[in-house]
């Protein structure tokens, strides 16, 4: 496996890990207090959605010429990582709530029970089934943007699409052990470095799109992930020392 | 919320000012190695000053 290839799993893996830990949350409460079954036939649709988006788009990213791919799918994944960043920095500094699964469980569990009465054990729960739906849905859907993106410039599709899976299932298996949600994954280290590699790699790749070389090829990612880094955790330390502009 | 909003909020989020100066940086990137001018630079400077303005401004709201 290349350098840029473990990037690749690296950040697909840690972005669908936090996405999940987030899914997980309210499908946990909504399963919890309404319908297991529903829950999960809401979890399996979305699921499924979700790959065949990734099954039907990915080929077809692919075949667009590599150069054309790179200018456009870079910029798209510089744009969406500039996103994650900018969040992560600013949850570092303080500038922004940090995710409380706790919090957020005990609000999905508050709501799911104040919607009425649950029917028989048996029945179909329709809120229990649309909740977890739309949860996994949402959430999934960023994972399966940067699965694309990713595996699309480095026609890697299927290693993207296994990292995330093996994510998937590390984080059920571990919210159905402990029947909790996982409030002691560090989101937001785990956001941040996602930032980082999703802005260097869109960095890199949409300058080549652009038609520019890199210096030393791709072995300047081995320059451009770090510098990124230090220099995000230098504005997070500055935001912080800032008390005055930023608050 | 019309399908194109949707995809507009998902990537672009709610700095719209960061994903245009992305396009014009690409675009930039563009012209000067079109002109046979190294630019490979430009980007990251780019992401840096779009990054240190967004973070600023979100630090002021």
């Amino acid at each position: 496996m290349s350098a840029a290839e473990f990037g690749l799993a690296l950040s697909v893996f840690l972005a669908c890990t936090v996405e999940a830990v987030e899914a997980l949350t309210i499908v946990l409460a909504v399963g919890t207090v309404r319908s297991w079954r529903s829950s999960l036939y809401g979890v399996g649709a979305a699921a499924l959605v979700l790959a065949v988006l990734i099954a039907a788009l990915g080929p077809a990213l692919s075949a667009i010429p590599i150069g054309v791919l790179r200018v456009i799918v870079g910029g798209l994944l510089l744009v969406f990582g500039l996103q994650w960043l900018r969040k992560a920095i600013l949850r570092a500094a303080g500038l922004k709530a940090l995710h409380d699964e706790l919090g957020n469980f005990a609000e999905e569990t508050e709501r799911a029970r104040a919607v009425g009465a649950v029917g028989a054990r048996e029945s179909f729960d329709p809120y229990a089934f649309t909740v977890s739906l739309k949860a996994v849905l949402l959430e999934g859907l960023e994972v399966v943007f940067i699965v694309l993106t990713f595996g699309a410039n480095q026609h890697r599709v299927g290693l993207a699409a296994v990292a995330a899976a093996v994510a998937v299932v590390l984080v059920v298996a571990v919210g159905f052990a402990v029947r909790a949600p996982l409030a002691r994954v560090p989101e937001n280290a785990m956001k941040f470095a996602v930032g980082v590699m999703l802005t260097s790699f869109g960095m890199f790749w949409s300058a080549e799109g652009a038609g520019a070389h890199w210096p030393g090829g791709d072995a300047a990612l081995l320059v451009i992930i770090p510098v990124l880094a230090l220099t995000s955790l230098a504005m997070v330390a500055s935001l912080r020392r800032a008390p005055a502009v930023a608050r | 919320m019309t399908p194109l909003e949707a995809i507009w909020d998902f990537v672009v989020g709610d700095d719209w000012r960061t994903a245009a100066g992305v396009v014009v940086a690409i675009g930039a990137t563009a012209a000067l190695e079109g002109a046979g001018v190294t630019a490979w630079w430009l980007i990251p400077l780019a992401v840096l000053a779009l990054l240190v303005r967004s973070l600023l401004a979100a630090a002021r709201k």
